[in-house]
């Protein structure tokens, strides 16, 4: 090893972590299946079936990918009693802000409120949100930030391909936020995740943006997904994780009073539930029914609505696991706030 | 080295668990979109079930071929043979 010229410091201690707070965003247009369907020759009893979704949230002209973040961030920091003041670290998790650089992620902690916040996005699509809890949780384990908020946001609707019978229904708008600090008793667990980028193109945007600038009739590119491929790796695969992540944690099935999986399909919730043999007593998160898939934020506008109903109470044990394009997956046990 | 009828009831039997459809209607003839109405999401949960339960593979390109429960019988012999 080289030895330094001058020695530089560095924190020694590592300290526990918990989720403060969370808030969400719902967005105002409630787009029923009956909406959808002539487009792709399909009825609301086939989309019920193979999915689950009755209805999802679209985003009006005015809803954005700031102002939902904002609204959800401001729910978090009241719920865990924190000012934007003392927010030292803003992650967004999204895929779906249109706009590549800078981040928007600096303009949300501006507009929070924050004092210079560290800010920046993470591309890790649907598995966005525990990629960004586990980063937050490590910097203030280490002392990197305090207090950080962990955004995970989405405007799917804007890149949603009406036509495409396989994933029109699917996709929807929304955003939910968390607010991770220290805490006395460990709060959040170890992460586990993952890539299996063999897989890249399971689930992608169609288009390169080259290929539409040079085609004759530019438009948007859309989300594209091999349906029973993605539905077999995130059953199967994602419940091995998901065990894993119990074992890393110390929790068994028995201990969890909440699960939390990311709201792809309610198929693969279903299958999911299943195949990790929860007992009755767990509270599974079903908020696909009338969200849609909101990728990034689906996991936590589906533990906001549980926590509102009372499905999950604070104190109680939850598992947290998203998976998706990539692919990529993380998976955290936390203490509900 | 399991029978024809053995493999046939077995995987009835999966299909009884995922789906909810009589187990005697799984017959060799059965087509599974067509007759028995399994879908595509349905069908990948008895293919998974199927490879666990007769220890063999079933890539999901093979599993379009698969269109009767005679194609999934027979698939599943060779595999075992």
């Amino acid at each position: 090893m080289t030895t330094p010229s001058t020695a530089i410091k560095a924190p020694e201690t590592l300290r526990h972590t918990a989720v403060l707070g969370i808030g969400s965003y719902r967005p105002s247009r409630v787009i029923p299946n009956a909406e959808l369907v002539a487009a792709i020759d399909s009825s609301d009893e086939w989309i019920q079936q193979r999915s689950g979704i009755i209805e999802r949230r679209w985003c009006a002209e005015d809803e954005t990918v700031q102002s939902m973040s904002v609204s959800s961030a401001r729910d978090a920091l009241a719920y865990a009693g924190i000012d934007a003041a003392q927010v030292d670290c803003v992650v967004v998790a999204t895929v779906s802000h249109m706009l590549q650089t800078p981040a928007i992620a600096t303009a949300i902690a501006h507009e929070l409120g924050t004092d210079k916040a560290a800010a920046f996005d993470i591309s890790a699509a649907c598995a966005g949100f525990c990629h960004g809890v586990a980063m937050a949780s490590d910097f203030v384990r280490s002392g990197t930030a305090k207090y950080a908020l962990v955004i995970g946001v989405e405007r799917l609707s804007d890149i949603t391909d009406p036509d495409d019978r396989g994933s029109a229904f699917i996709f929807a708008d929304g955003a939910g936020a968390v607010v991770i600090g220290p805490s006395d008793v460990p709060g959040i667990g170890p992460v586990v995740w993952g890539s299996d980028g063999e897989h890249y193109d399971h689930i992608r945007q169609r288009e390169d943006w080259r290929d539409v600038v040079a085609s004759h009739s530019p438009r948007m590119p859309h989300l594209t997904m091999k349906g029973n491929e993605v539905f077999r790796w995130a059953t199967y695969e994602m419940a091995k994780v998901a065990r894993e992540t119990l074992d890393k944690s110390g929790v068994t099935v028995d201990d969890l009073d909440v699960f939390v999986p990311h709201q792809a399909n309610m198929r693969i919730v279903d299958a999911m539930a299943r195949a990790l043999r929860l007992p009755p007593h767990v509270a599974i998160a079903r908020d696909i029914a009338y969200q849609g898939n909101t990728s990034a934020a689906s996991i936590p506008l589906a533990l906001n609505a549980m926590v509102e109903s009372g499905e999950a109470k604070p104190g109680d044990t939850a598992l947290l696991i998203a998976f998706g394009a990539g692919l990529a997956y993380a998976a955290q046990v936390i203490t509900v706030p | 080295m399991a029978t024809t009828e053995e493999i046939r009831a077995g995987l009835a039997e999966l299909v009884n668990e995922v789906t909810g459809i009589d187990a005697d209607d799984v017959q060799l003839d059965k087509s599974f979109t067509e007759d028995l109405d399994v879908d595509s999401l349905s069908m990948v949960e008895v293919v998974v079930a199927a490879e666990e339960k007769f220890g063999v593979t079933i890539p999901d390109d093979e599993v379009k071929n698969l269109k009767t429960v005679g194609d999934a019988v027979g698939y599943i012999e060779k595999q075992q043979s």
